[in-house]
């Protein structure tokens, strides 16, 4: 029996009915079509589906779609403020050359942002630590760990702008 | 050197802002309406004939549209050594019989993933067991079971190479060592597992999206094994999440999706899970390395004997290429007057290992540059020093082996050895602290044309427009690596344009100029991008003419595209946007389009490659004396890929091999009872992570290819083979636990270390 839930994907509010085996990452690319999220192992292992639930990211391959029930979801789709500006973390990821084949990006970029918004001063172990559930068979990581050193700075620099004005 | 300004700087990849927003679309993010998903039933034996399949009640569960086996397919084998028909040894569903776990049995296809995976289940395959070989000594035994009744022996491939006399090599030698060394199998672990999508026509013609590397190769060999015209299959390569060279071959999902996509009229997507691609995929060949190499007392070497045997895995896949190549990266780095080799292929009843990063050279090379520093301790020479003694330099020649044109191998050694402060650390590192070094050398592209096109090894065209656009169409594969905004930046240079002018359209067999052998090989900056280079001269030469009799030019001026203007080189007023240059060729030709094909075959360079990259690598390392567990503290690589096209991307690719020599040396192997692979999920299967990763430092060495387009050549396929011997030579000097047979792993560490 299918079960209806309700729930926001960047900021969009959803009803529907589904199956209690389906996968928020099912719901999410299959049924909403926000294919921004990506599925590289299916078993929580790699990180290229990482979403955020409520402020926190999970492997959107492992989470039922019935559990976000009444939650609020953020994806890739949504990390960009507005259609044409991009989030810095997009912006240092784009800059720094931390994006090859691109596939592990999107969980990556969900991760730099659980990270900055619980440490918005990270050093670079920390931000190893924090991608460590994030695999990348391209970069090698330096750039990506360079690229959220870079975003990190360009928010706090914005913050401080917007507390002087 | 010669001074460029777009060429050699920062440029952002053109795709990486649809990739940080999520809108870059890669095979499994597409769906067409009527959509059908396919699923693949594998065998779960080595090595069985297949007595009966049952389908009657998978194809009766209500939402399955199409199920298929081996006997509803045409039953024409492939593979990608077309030129020699014997070795196309796999059938796109099996036949009769199955010879690895994971051989592809039958495809389902029904309205949706749950209920294809409902059906898989519902096909009763009756299979009578045969005996089964898992590794190269039993598989030559004469009593051995026969995989493929083509081939008794099980030596699929043999490849031999000899020059000077390896004989008189040896009598002259004063000191002479064998070793023997063997490699595990390693994924290549690309992100995105592989991925399938077709659609029929009403004409019947096939188009296929399809997460590949080699877009050309997938057109034929599914044409031939489809047994349809190469010009009614489409393949279109949409963004592609790595490849590594596992995605270069025709594969089952492929031909099941265009077949069961012809047979219903609906499209059809097949997308693996990861835990197939662990359990069936393809890998990096395991090697068994015998060499003998000969020196005399100062280190000079003499000769060298190679025998290596590949464990192929069930099928030939791209293992006939490795076997060729580990042969030629045997010859190279060093000046081996006198050299032999001879490589055999062999089957087993395992997955098919093919093409990985490096295609044979990080065995080969893990072999010789370890056996270099077994040596260099035995006649007392430092390793680097033996390294200068025997380092091969421009000009040198190798029948049948290598032209090498442009060479910074020297340069290299010197300057990682003076990065890392070698002479020090070599001499004074405490206990359990070691530095060692790791060198290679690597191909621009392959000339060892065995695909067999009446092609050009690439091809390019350039249309140019009077609004002051052109639009590049090649059939060059970008999976990742940056191929596209590589291309972009040589024609942008070329023809004075800026990024934002051009257009790219790559990788569409129905649209992109025929042909390109797609991504491998380190191909495709050297070959698609003189292609590139071809044709924009062409289109110059219009503009020129044009804008020659518009200023009616003396014939002498120099003239010249430079900042979007088309101009004389030393009366630039004498000159016009390249849209209005444009625009006048189009005039004088009556309304013609500005269009030119450029192409590029290298000739007279040998049978191997138009240009070798080179490199050396020093790691320094940690080792905890206790547990055995090693610490990569530091790498320093210095490496010569000719003119840098785009720092940021050379940087990484350097990073990415260093992240894959890493697995390669300590964490990375499948492991195999008989024929089954255990790990098959990423935490069995330890790739390095971020955390992982140690420092690194990078100098390019300043060198110009002359064959390359501006001077550039291979980057980053090279850089997968120095990283194993460089850390296993630290090891060997933090523990004196030398590793003739990788993965170097604690338990080998402290065993080794309690022999000393």
């Amino acid at each position: 029996m299918k079960h209806h839930i309700n729930f926001s994907v960047n900021g969009d509010d959803y009803s529907l009915a589904v199956d209690p085996w389906r996968t928020l990452n099912e719901l999410l690319r299959e049924d909403l079509n926000l294919t921004g999220t990506k599925l590289g192992c299916g078993t929580g292992d790699c990180g290229a589906c990482t979403v955020m639930v409520d402020g926190r990211t999970v492997s959107s391959c492992l989470t039922l779609a019935v559990s976000v029930n009444g939650k609020s979801v953020t994806t890739v789709e949504g990390l960009a403020p507005s259609g044409e500006e991009l989030h810095p973390i997009q912006e240092s990821f784009i800059k720094t050359g931390a994006i090859q084949c691109g596939f592990c990006t999107a969980g990556m970029e969900m991760s730099a942002l659980h990270l900055l918004n619980n440490n918005p001063e990270p050093t670079e172990k920390e931000i190893r630590a924090g991608l460590s559930g994030n695999l990348c068979r391209c970069t090698g990581y330096n750039q990506i760990v360079e690229a959220i050193s870079v975003a990190a700075e360009q928010i706090r620099d914005s913050e401080h702008e917007k507390e002087e004005r | 050197m010669k001074r460029f300004n777009i060429v050699g700087t920062d440029v952002p990849r053109t795709d990486a802002e649809a990739k940080a927003r999520g809108t870059a679309i890669y095979t499994d993010d597409m769906k067409l309406p009527g959509m059908l998903y396919g699923k693949i039933l594998r065998s779960p034996l080595p090595h069985a004939l297949i007595r009966n399949i049952d389908i009657s009640r998978a194809a009766s569960l209500p939402g399955v549209k199409c199920v298929i086996t081996g006997e509803d397919t045409p039953k024409i084998k492939y593979g990608n050594w077309r030129l020699f028909p014997e070795t196309q040894d796999e059938y796109p569903l099996a036949v009769e019989k199955v010879r690895f776990i994971g051989d592809e049995v039958a495809a389902v296809a029904a309205i949706d993933n749950d209920t294809a995976e409902e059906a898989l289940e519902l096909i009763k395959v009756e299979y009578e067991e045969l005996p089964g070989v898992f590794d190269v000594d039993s598989s030559i035994l004469p009593a051995a079971p026969v995989i493929h009744d083509y081939c008794p022996s099980n030596i699929s491939v043999n490849r031999k190479i000899k020059y000077g006399d390896i004989e008189k090599g040896f009598a002259e030698a004063d000191y002479v060592r064998e070793d023997t060394f063997t490699m595990q199998s390693v994924s290549h672990a690309y992100l995105e597992p592989c991925s399938a999508l077709a659609q029929v026509d009403l004409d019947g013609r096939i188009t296929l999206w399809t997460s590949t590397q080699v877009p050309y190769i997938i057109q034929c060999l599914l044409a031939s094994t489809l047994n349809m015209r190469e010009n009614d299959i489409r393949v279109i390569k949409p963004f592609v999440g790595g490849g590594f060279g596992g995605k270069m071959e025709l594969r089952a999902w492929e031909f099941c999706a265009a077949f069961i996509a012809k047979k219903t009229g609906r499209p059809v997507k097949f997308t693996l899970s990861r835990e197939e691609e662990f359990l069936t995929g393809r890998r990096r060949h395991p090697m068994k390395i015998r060499s003998r190499v000969g020196f005399k007392k100062d280190g000079t070497l003499v000769a060298k004997d190679l025998r290596i045997q590949l464990d192929g895995g069930a099928y030939n896949a791209m293992g006939p290429t490795a076997t060729f190549l580990c042969g030629n990266f045997g010859a190279m780095l060093y000046r081996y007057p006198n050299y032999r080799f001879h490589g055999e292929h062999i089957y087993t009843n395992k997955p098919p290992a093919s093409a990985m990063r490096g295609f044979g050279a990080p065995q080969s090379l893990y072999a010789t540059e370890i056996q270099m520093n077994l040596a260099a301790e035995e006649l007392g020479i430092d390793p680097i020093d033996i390294r200068l003694k025997n380092a091969q330099v421009s000009g040198d020649k190798i029948p049948d082996v290598a032209t090498i044109s442009s060479c910074g191998f020297i340069e290299s050694i010197k300057a990682v050895a003076d990065m890392s402060g070698w002479k020090e650390k070599r001499k004074n590192l405490k206990p359990g602290q070691g530095i060692g070094i790791g060198c290679y050398s690597f191909i621009s592209g392959g000339v060892f044309n065995w695909f067999n096109t009446q092609y050009p090894f690439s091809a390019a065209e350039v249309r140019a427009f009077s609004d002051g656009t052109v639009h590049l169409l090649t059939m060059a594969s970008d999976i990742g690596q940056g191929s596209d905004t590589v291309l972009k930046q040589i024609l942008a240079e070329e023809l004075g344009l800026n990024m934002g002018d051009i257009r790219i359209t790559s990788a569409d067999t129905s649209m992109t100029p025929q042909a390109d052998l797609g991504s491998w090989g380190s191909r495709v900056t050297l070959m698609a991008g003189n292609a590139v280079i071809d044709a924009a001269k062409k289109i110059k030469e219009r503009l020129f003419g044009a804008l020659s009799a518009r200023f009616n030019l003396n014939v002498i001026h120099e003239i010249e595209c430079k900042n979007g203007r088309v101009q004389a080189v030393t009366r630039p007023d004498y000159g016009l946007t390249f849209g209005e240059a444009v625009a006048l060729v189009q005039k004088a030709n009556r309304g013609e389009p500005l269009v030119a094909r450029g192409s590029y075959t290298p000739r007279g360079k040998g049978l191997v490659t138009p240009a070798f990259g080179f490199g050396a690598q020093v790691a320094e390392v940690e080792v905890d004396r206790q547990t055995g567990l090693v610490e990569v503290k530091q790498m320093w690589t210095a490496h010569d890929c000719g003119t840098v096209i785009n720092p940021r991307s050379v940087e990484g690719q350097l990073a990415g091999s260093i992240q894959m020599g890493l697995g390669y040396a300590l964490s990375e192997q499948f492991v195999m009872d008989g024929g089954k692979t255990l790990n098959t999920s990423f935490v069995d299967y330890k790739m390095p992570t971020a955390a992982d990763m140690p420092p690194s430092q990078v100098v390019h060495v300043d060198t110009y290819e002359p064959e390359g387009p501006m001077g550039a050549k291979e980057a980053g396929e090279g850089l997968a083979s120095p990283t194993a011997p460089a850390i296993s030579d630290a090891v060997y000097h933090a523990t004196g636990y030398r590793c003739m047979d990788l993965p170097v792993t604690p338990e080998k560490i402290l065993e080794g270390m309690k022999k000393d």
